[in-house]
Order: C-alpha cells, then structure tokens, then sequence
C-alpha cells in the first residue's frame, strides 16, 4: 500500500468557472476518496422571500443561476401558479417552453466548450461558444438581455414574440444544425476526444438510481428519466418525446447525451412553432397565497430535474420556498465515480457531471 | 506605455455571483468579443496575473479565499469588480450570508456595474484598469507605490480558516 496524500483541489481552479473544493484522498495515483466543501457561493436567497413579495421574488429566482435563469423563473412561477390556480394562457405557455429550450440549447454549447477546454482542445471551446452566441443574439433580439432574461413572470410572460419572428428563430437554428453537425462529428468521431473521455468517470444505471442521478449524467447511464416526457406547459402539444439516453455510463456518454439534447431542443421548437396559438400573454394575477398552502412543481433544467417547494401565509410574502437543484444530487454521484480514478482525470470528471455551484448552494 | 500594459493577464474568481456575470467574463474570451486580439490572455494562476476580475459577492466563507488570491499576485495589480453584486452586493444585498460588495475584502480600483454585466463593460473596465495598472507600475518604479492593507480579516473568515485546520487535522489522522 502506498502512502496516502490529501491534495486540495479548488475553490480556485483553471478548469473550474466555479469555486467548489474537493479535498481528494489519493493513494500512488489513484483517488481513494474525495471530500467536497461547499459553501463559497451560499447566499441565502430561499429566505429572501420573506422580504420581497412573491411577484418581486422572479427577479430573484432568476438570479439563482446565470446560465438556467429563464428555467428557474419558469419553475417558480409555475409552483406559484399551482399555489395559487392561476390558468396560464396557452401562447405563453408555448413561449415559456421555447425560451426554455434556447436555454438549454445554449447552455449544453456552453458545456460542451468547457468540457473542450478541459481535455485541451481549445480550438473546439471556442467552436462551441462561439455557436452559443447566436443563441444569445435570439434572447437579446426577444428580451434585451444576454443571460438574465426577465422575461417570465407569475401569470404569464412579459413579452411576446411575433410569428414572424418565431419563424426566424427557426431559421436562426436550422442554420446552427450544419455547424454543430461539424462539431459533433469531432466530438464523436476524432479519436483524442474519445481516448479522453472513453471509460472516464464510468457510472452504472444501478448505481446511478441508486444515489437519484438526474438529468443528463443519469441518462448516460442508461437511466430513461425526463420530466420534460410527463408532458407539463407547453410540453404536453408535442406529437411524442423519448428522453435521449446511452448505455455506456461513462464521459463519453454524456457528451454524446447533451450534443443530441441539442438536436432534439431544435425540434421541439420547430414543432412549437408551428403550434403555437394565439391567445393573451398573462393572466392578471390578484390575492396572495392562502395560509398554509403549500405547492410542488418539477421541472427539467438542462442539468436535470429541479424540484420546487412553496408554502404560502395568507400574506404577499411566502412563508418558505425551497429548490432542490440537479446538481445537488448529482454531487454524490460526482463523489463517486470519482474513487478509484487517476488523478489527472479529476477535472474531467468534475466537468463531466456539469455541475453548478451556484443553483446548488443559492 | 509598458510591456504589462499592452498584454495585461487576467484572474478571474467567482466569488459568490449566479454565474451570468462569470459567463460574460468568459465570453468576453471568446470569439465573438475575443480580447485576445488585445493581448490580454486569461491565466488560472494568481502569480501570473495583473488583473484581477471579480464577479459576485463577498460572503462569509469566500472573503478569505479573495484576499489569498490578491496577496497571491505580483504588484502592480488592478482588482475590477463585474457585475453590480461584485460592487455593491446588488440584489442579494440584503440575504443573510452576503457581507456586501467585495471592496469588503479587497481594494477595488474599477468597478464595472450591470446584472449581468455586459462584455462591452468589461472590456472597458479593463482599459480604464490599464491606466491604473501604469499609474501603479510607475509608482512601483520610483518606490512610492503603497502597499494597500487589506481590510482586517474578516472575523468569519478567522472562523473558516480555524475550522480549516481543524478540518485538516482530523483528514490527516483518518488517513493515518
Ligand atoms: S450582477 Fe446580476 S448577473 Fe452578475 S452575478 Fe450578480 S445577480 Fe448575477
């Protein structure tokens, strides 16, 4: 047996946009046990509800996370709408649901350049961002904002986008299909990528039901779980919808996962726009919460499924809301297949998860 | 104007931000603002690096972890908070674990304001940071620069940095 060395791994890293820390426990090579610290990005957001009203809070959720924020104004405001019954017309249902995809859309490009920049193939990180700026272009063109959108709201949303503008939009896509296709085949076929992530970080479906793996890292593994399949919003008028998996469990799985993500994203809001009808944007929303209401609703964030929780008493403020963020679970997941890898695959596991800090810790 | 000025290198911590401010930073790398066509590259490495670009907000438990990353870096040195919490805390401003703006733990010399803060506005921070960056190096030259004393340490940060040892003892006898 060799000698046993605890290094320290972060909060600041080069290959972390976030701060997490990891104390690993390692042996020769070999990562016996890794150890996160949490707590560097903690805010305290969940009890800011208790000072701002529940129509003030969206701003808030939105600046939970900087890369899913439409999806968690979204969530919100759905626990809210179920808290409370509000009908959501349905031109803003379909609105909701395709910013949402843009959203993931350009959130998987972002991941898939920082997993590019991790194994070191910086000519595909900047490939894959410099594709997620036409997304961007598309929020900024319908909201005026970059990453923070604002334009979900309890009721409703804010905006609306025009059918002829909806129609850009899928033109805008269809034009990124060809050069993602590019980038996919690097992905999948160039035999450095595959060396690099092939067998790295593997995950079995048992395992991964075990410890309640979502979202995409769960997928990889074999695990057919989406909530975006039980039809909610906008979802429900989509002809069908099969949750993307693989079998293989490993790094190279999830990448292949999040690029067809990408893909099926781009047609769930070529079918939407199609559908979409034409009814008011919002419902104006009256009262306040009833005492001891409580409601749940779940959402598929593109890192995962993302639960939220509201509890409301009789006055405009909540009396409590909670989130439990993909991420959250799928740090025990990251532990995992973190024991027994080398440790010059640390990063690459750590990016493989997609994990966010800051919905995790708020 | 200076070798340092004209290919400054640039830090970039996440201190507590939501990441829409850290994004932006990192766009501001890519190809649609490229910086790099400036000469300013990104390093991970404090030691390496001129400018230090912060996002988010002081709390608790990340104030130490700032002020290890400023001493860390060579003078001169420019600090530029991102994004509206990095100056002032913005909307988290009143949540139980955020001190404030991170001129609680640092001194900041450019503050770029914006949630999220645009590329464009950090871009000119950094050119405003430029002339700091001179101003200081030539201060640096004629032996007048002053060193900048940091806030006394945040008593949480003391905190953290006990249980930190504690943390560490106790790691070192599980592994015996
Ligand atoms: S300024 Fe806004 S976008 Fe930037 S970190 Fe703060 S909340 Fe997020």
């Amino acid at each position: 047996m060799g000698q046993r060395t605890v290094i320290p791994f972060g909060p600041q890293h080069p290959v972390l946009p976030e701060p997490v820390h990891l104390d690993l426990i390692i042996e020769d090579e070999k990562v016996i046990e890794a150890i996160p610290q949490l707590g560097f990005v903690h805010r305290g957001l969940e009890k800011l509800v208790q000072k701002k009203d529940y129509t003030a809070f969206v701003a808030v959720t939105e600046r939970i996370c900087g890369i899913c924020s439409f999806g968690h104004s979204l969530g919100y405001s759905q626990t809210i709408e179920v808290l409370m019954s509000i009908e959501v017309p349905r031109r803003a249902e379909f609105l909701r649901v395709i910013w949402h995809e843009l959203s993931r859309v350009h959130s998987h490009l972002l991941w898939l350049g920082l997993l590019a920049d991790g194994f070191g193939y910086e000519n595909l990180f900047m490939q894959c961002w410099r594709l997620r700026e036409r997304v961007l272009d598309i929020f900024e063109a319908t909201t005026g904002g970059r990453v923070i959108l604002s334009a979900c709201n309890v009721g409703g949303v804010n905006q609306d986008i025009f059918d002829e503008d909806l129609r850009g939009i899928v033109r805008v896509l269809d034009g990124m299909r060809g050069e993602f296709g590019e980038l996919s085949k690097t992905f999948f076929r160039d035999r450095s990528v595959q060396n690099r992530l092939g067998g790295v970080g593997y995950l079995s479906k048992e395992e991964a039901q075990d410890l309640c793996i979502v979202g995409p890292f769960a997928r990889a593994s074999g695990v057919e779980e989406d909530i975006r399949s039980y039809g909610y919003g906008g979802y429900s008028a989509l002809a069908s919808f099969e949750p993307i998996t693989s079998k293989r469990g490993d790094g190279y799985a999830r990448c292949e996962v999040r690029a067809r993500e990408v893909l099926q994203s781009m047609d769930i809001i070529a079918e939407l726009v199609d559908k979409i009808p034409d009814t008011p944007l919002m419902t104006s929303v009256k009262g306040a919460p009833g005492a001891d209401s409580i409601a749940v609703s779940r959402l598929e964030q593109p890192r995962g499924e993302c639960f939220y929780y509201a509890k409301g008493n009789g006055t405009k403020y909540l009396e409590r809301f909670r989130i439990r963020t993909p991420t959250s679970q799928n740090i025990a997941g990251m532990t995992k297949t973190l024991q027994g890898c080398d440790l010059a695959d640390v990063p690459l596991n750590v990016l493989t998860i997609d994990p966010c800090i800051s919905c995790t810790e708020r | 104007m200076s070798a340092t000025a004209k290919s400054p290198w640039i830090i970039h911590y996440d201190a507590s931000s939501c990441n829409g401010c850290d994004i932006e930073v990192l766009a501001c790398l890519t190809p649609l603002y490229d910086v790099e066509r400036f000469g300013i590259i990104n390093t991970g490495n404090p030691k390496h690096a001129d400018i230090f670009l912060v996002t988010g907000s002081v709390n608790e438990r990340n104030g130490s972890v700032l002020q290890q990353i400023y001493s860390q870096m060579p003078e001169p040195k420019v600090v530029i908070a991102c994004g509206v919490c990095a100056c002032t805390g913005g909307i988290f401003r009143e949540c139980y674990n955020t001190l404030g703006g991170i001129d609680k733990a640092i001194p900041v010399d450019v503050y770029a304001p914006g949630c999220a803060v645009r590329p464009e506005a950090i871009i000119d921070a950094v050119v405003v940071g430029l002339g700091v960056l001179e101003q200081k190096r030539v201060s640096l030259a004629s032996g007048t620069l002053e060193e900048a004393s940091l806030p006394s340490r945040l008593t949480a940060a003391d905190k953290m940095v006990a249980d930190q040892t504690v943390r560490a003892s106790a790691l070192a006898e599980t592994i015996g």
